[in-house]
């Protein structure tokens, strides 16, 4: 109906009102109309390609996106899809369709998700969960639904010893030998008396848990934050209190640079340095502190500067699909799709058609990681050479993580021997 | 004790960087009657504006400048596009609306700058420490941030008391249509005034910048605190905002720090940590149910008369 109408006699303007709506329905049976038309010929054309062309292999990707940890997921997801890329949409000579979805960080979301991929899109592989508090609740579905599981990042406890799977692989490493190489390096640099702290969830109870395992020294203090929180002012003078050699703290992401800020600006960062772990400083939290990031310290299984020749291609790869330098995250990425790829490429595409030699050829773990060697553990977990990282200003002005030695090579997880598999 | 001394500072100035994000919601959801869930949104804006900003001008004082004007504009055009509908709408649809723009925003910001957060450093003015105490350094930019929010609490008091456009606002809380029938443009003043609240969450924004992550989603944590913090205040009362803004800040702050201790004198270490950090997280809610047994309408409450 248009202005004018309105100003019409009031008869006129009901008449016309009902003329009106006759035509609009007769306009939506015709819209209708052509859109089942349409519907009915895409659905042919669907139809007829796929009993042409093989099946691409689907691969559900289950990662998070969104919140301040959005960077993590996206540098799975863009890791993953680089190694696709490289193939021009193979992995190991076969066709693969990657699914990706956002969890928001929250487990039900990674539910809802786990259940639609496993049962609607029949995925035959699924990877991406970042989170320690969602892997729980889709690794249980998958290997439920006989799918292979194959970890980017999270790797908590409980799937590592007694409740190991001979589907379920990690290709990132353990969630607790993240922190107990920390806990090495901090050893070797001859630190007496540490200060740790980490936000109040299993993922860091399992931290602190991890770095004592391996620290030989004295515990100064020991805080659980809010996970997520801003302000760490109460945090940071309670360390100066404390009066310790070093800190330990495993804040991912912008919890990181939220206490990375306050923390230089407290004056405390060359009083009392930081050893981490990779999680706690990876390129996106160097880049938004700069010079306070300076001086920490950190481990890690991966480095951006890693010399072999898998590593330069990646890191080469990325940088021009995407114009920024990866994080270890992106490198997880990239190693699990380069996994996939290796087993895929051993079965000719087979996954679950092929189970027993999809999973012995993943076992082997025939390819060129970009942290070097890769070998497994019995219970599916990497053996990672864990390196001790500085972070420094080059000549250029830029901020870089510098290797200084590798603290604990060829690292097996506290865990795999209470796991069955061999 | 000095070390008590400190953590009150810090309680105290992490009340002032509340009680900077609480004014401008107070100020809409009291005296324009609309709960604005992206008031987030407009501190986010006002960080990634200042971050922005000062990497292009190479000035912190410039970049806070833009990140006003920015924050201002945008919140003038969203009361332009979406609010102006919800005022007569019920609170349900506003908390729809305001939160559809939450999502909005973050993936604006996403499509814009990336999921990588921004760099923006404390200006070196302000950067370093001071001895404020024989003994105790504090962060000079965080003794700035008091500065700033007591500068504000006055701006705001003289504002709404002292002149005629206060005088207006305040009217126009009590009885939209009387006010309207004497001839004041009421729509246009409630643009400027979600203007005026946005320019201050963008304030909070941009000071926060140096402190905290610049990245997408940064605003809604400190939404539900500023939530606590008016709902303790008094909705719509800017003085409640500042008293339970410090309120907030200050029993937050001493939970975290001296609870898990104070549970070890009767418990063990490990699970005094653990129920202490649980404990701390909770305080300030436990803070806000006890106000509200005693005070159902918060500290300070405004008559709401006519609404």
């Amino acid at each position: 109906m248009t202005a004018p109408d309105l100003q019409d006699a009031p008869a006129n303007a009901k008449k016309r009102h009902r003329f009106d709506s006759v035509q609009t329905n007769r306009e939506r049976f015709m819209k209708t109309n052509r859109m089942i038309a349409a519907a009915a010929v895409a659905l042919m054309l669907g139809g007829a390609t796929t009993t042409f062309a093989a099946d691409p292999v689907k691969i559900g990707m289950i990662t998070t996106l969104s919140t301040g940890a959005g960077y993590l997921g996206e540098d799975v997801r863009d890791g993953f899809l680089l190694a696709v890329a490289e193939e021009g949409g193979k992995l190991g000579g076969t066709d693969v369709e990657v699914l990706v979805e956002d969890d928001g960080r929250k487990p039900g979301n990674g539910k809802q998700i786990a259940d639609k991929f496993l049962e609607k899109d029949k995925v035959e592989i699924m990877t991406g969960v970042i989170f320690s508090n969602i892997t729980p609740v889709v690794v249980p579905l998958t290997m439920k639904a006989g799918v292979f599981y194959i970890s980017p990042n999270s790797a908590p406890s409980i799937f590592a010893g007694e409740g190991c799977n001979e589907d379920y692989f990690v290709a990132s490493w353990q969630n607790d030998s993240l922190h107990e190489s920390a806990g090495v390096y901090a050893n070797e640099l001859g630190y007496k008396n540490a200060y740790i702290l980490a936000p109040n969830y299993q993922a860091g109870k399992d931290s602190l848990a991890g770095f004592k395992r391996y620290f030989k020294g004295d515990i100064a203090g020991e805080t659980y934050t809010k996970l997520g929180p801003t302000d760490y002012a109460a945090e940071i003078a309670k360390i100066r209190a404390a009066n310790p050699d070093m800190v330990f703290h495993f804040l991912p992401g912008g919890m990181g640079i939220n206490f990375l800020k306050q923390y230089s600006q407290a004056g405390l960062k060359d009083t009392y340095p930081l050893v981490v772990s990779t999680a706690s400083m990876d390129e996106r939290i160097m880049g938004a502190v700069k010079d306070a990031a300076v001086g920490v310290r950190s481990t890690s299984h991966w480095n951006l500067a890693q010399d072999n020749a898998a590593n330069k291609k990646f890191v080469d790869g990325f940088k021009e699909a995407y114009g920024r330098n990866p994080t270890v995250y992106a490198s997880q990425g990239y190693d699990t799709a380069k996994l996939i790829a290796s087993a895929l490429k051993a079965t000719g595409g087979k996954v679950l058609d092929a189970k027993d030699e999809f999973r012995a050829a993943l076992k082997k773990a025939d390819f060129e990681s970009v942290r070097g060697e890769f070998k497994f553990a019995n219970n599916n977990h990497p053996i990672n050479n864990w390196i001790g990282q500085v972070v420094e200003k080059d000549a250029d002005g830029n901020i870089v993580n510098s290797i200084v030695e590798v603290v604990s090579p060829n690292h097996k997880d506290a865990y795999a021997d209470k796991c069955a598999l061999k | 004790m000095l070390l008590f001394f400190e953590q009150l500072l810090n309680g105290i100035q992490l009340g002032v960087f509340l009680f900077l994000i609480a004014a401008g919601l107070t100020l809409i959801f009291g005296i324009m009657g609309v709960i604005n869930l992206a008031h987030g949104s407009l501190f986010m804006v006002g960080a990634y504006a200042a971050a922005a900003a000062t990497e292009w001008t190479g000035s912190f004082a410039l970049g806070i400048v833009i990140a006003l004007i920015v924050s201002g504009l945008v919140g003038i055009l969203m009361e332009l596009v979406v609010m102006r509908r919800l005022y007569d709408r019920d609170h349900l649809d506003q908390v729809l609306a305001t939160f559809g723009l939450i999502l909005f925003a973050n993936e604006l910001m996403t499509i814009l700058f990336g999921r990588t957060p921004l760099f923006l450093n404390v200006p070196a003015i302000l950067n370093g420490a001071v001895e404020i105490l024989p003994g105790v350094q504090y962060p000079l930019y965080r003794l700035a941030i008091i500065a700033m929010g007591i500068l504000v609490a006055l701006i705001l008091y003289v504002i709404i008391t002292k002149t005629r456009a206060g005088m207006l606002i305040r009217a126009g809380s009590t009885n939209r249509d009387m006010v309207a029938v004497l001839g004041v443009d009421i729509a246009l003043m409630f643009t400027l005034l979600f203007g005026l609240g946005a320019v201050f969450a963008g304030f909070a924004g941009a000071m926060a910048g140096p402190l905290i992550s610049v990245e997408v989603g940064m605003g809604e944590q400190q939404l539900i605190l500023a939530f606590v913090v008016i709902v303790i205040g008094g909705i719509g009362s800017v003085r409640g905002a500042l008293v339970g803004a410090l309120l907030v800040g200050v029993v937050d702050t001493l939970g975290r720090a001296f609870l898990p201790d104070l549970l070890k004198l009767f418990m063990d270490p490990a699970s005094a940590d653990g129920i202490g950090a649980g404990l701390s997280s909770m305080s300030i809610y436990i803070v806000m149910a006890i106000v509200l047994v005693f005070k159902p309408s918060g500290l300070f409450p405004v008559a709401a008369a006519g609404r």
